[in-house]
């Protein structure tokens, strides 16, 4: 029987690999992707919850779905604006290595 | 579903979203990246969230991955060269996501509902579409605008962002 704790636990392992890949990685697009993982790994522990709360009538709590309803949103907004950022980087300093980029100057 | 089915998608998702970190090549990393959200779909379509798991299909394989591989292919990014690898950093990097790790078990090992299976639900879940409708047009109806201004700021911001002067 699966049980709510392996839900939490792959939610938790999702969200360290994308927190490894963001202390560890240099490339400024992978380090982006890193986060998308993390956001989804809190997706997927806001829905196990849902799926968890059945009310008496034994529908899911649909107030989570509608929390990850609105981070699927701003994610993509997010992601929309984060690579035309990295798109106007690269063409300053043509370069999307992060140790490449260390001054605050344009 | 069967708890095997439970297993091989959430090994799936784990794998393959290790490969998006380990993977030197960008493109290689953006399709695991793909894969990987598959399979968290298919978890959420374990969770009886059928919406939930179509949007993500649809929103984060299917739009945002296809920014994300058009951007790699605009700047036309290669495998990364070799370069001196900053141990000590590396090193620190490992330990806290180590720590945060050994952290989440902890307290997911204490937390008491976490042994209980989930509850059957004597409803049928057909309609999830019409109740996070009728929620996000009712309950939640201000921040439902919100997100429309968000979305229409980020467009207005990634059309300055990206115009050739950026003066």
């Amino acid at each position: 029987m699966v049980t709510l704790g392996d839900y939490l636990i792959v939610s938790g392992i999702l969200f360290t690999i994308g927190f490894a890949g963001v202390m560890l990685r240099r490339n400024i697009i992978i380090i982006f992707m890193s986060l998308e993982l993390m956001l989804n790994a809190a997706n997927l522990s806001l829905v196990a919850f849902s799926r968890f709360h059945v009310d008496p009538a034994g529908a899911p709590n649909y107030n989570a779905q509608v929390f990850v309803f609105f981070i699927i949103t701003v994610a993509a907004a997010e992601v929309a604006v984060g690579l035309a950022i990295i798109v106007a980087l690269f063409r300053a300093r043509q370069t999307t290595h992060v140790e490449d980029i260390t001054s605050l100057r344009f | 579903m069967p708890p095997f089915l439970f297993w091989i998608f959430a090994l799936l998702m784990l794998v393959f979203g290790a490969a998006v970190v380990i993977n030197r090549n960008p493109i290689a990393s953006a399709l695991n990246l793909v894969v990987s959200f598959l399979g968290l779909a298919a978890l959420f379509i374990s969770l009886d969230a059928y919406f939930i798991g179509i949007i993500q299909v649809l929103v984060y394989a299917g739009a945002i991955m296809v920014l994300f591989l058009f951007i790699i292919m605009l700047l036309d990014l290669r495998a990364e060269k070799l370069r001196k690898i900053n141990w000590v950093a590396s090193a620190g990097g490992v330990v806290v996501a180590f720590a945060l790790l050994m952290q989440i078990f902890y307290v997911v090992g204490r937390f008491k509902s976490a042994g209980q299976p989930f509850p059957r639900m004597p409803g049928s879940t057909v309609d999830d579409v019409h109740n996070i409708g009728l929620l996000l047009f009712g309950n939640y109806n201000l921040p439902f605008q919100i997100i429309g201004v968000v979305i229409l700021v980020a467009t207005i911001g990634v059309i300055v962002l990206s115009r050739r002067e950026l003066r």
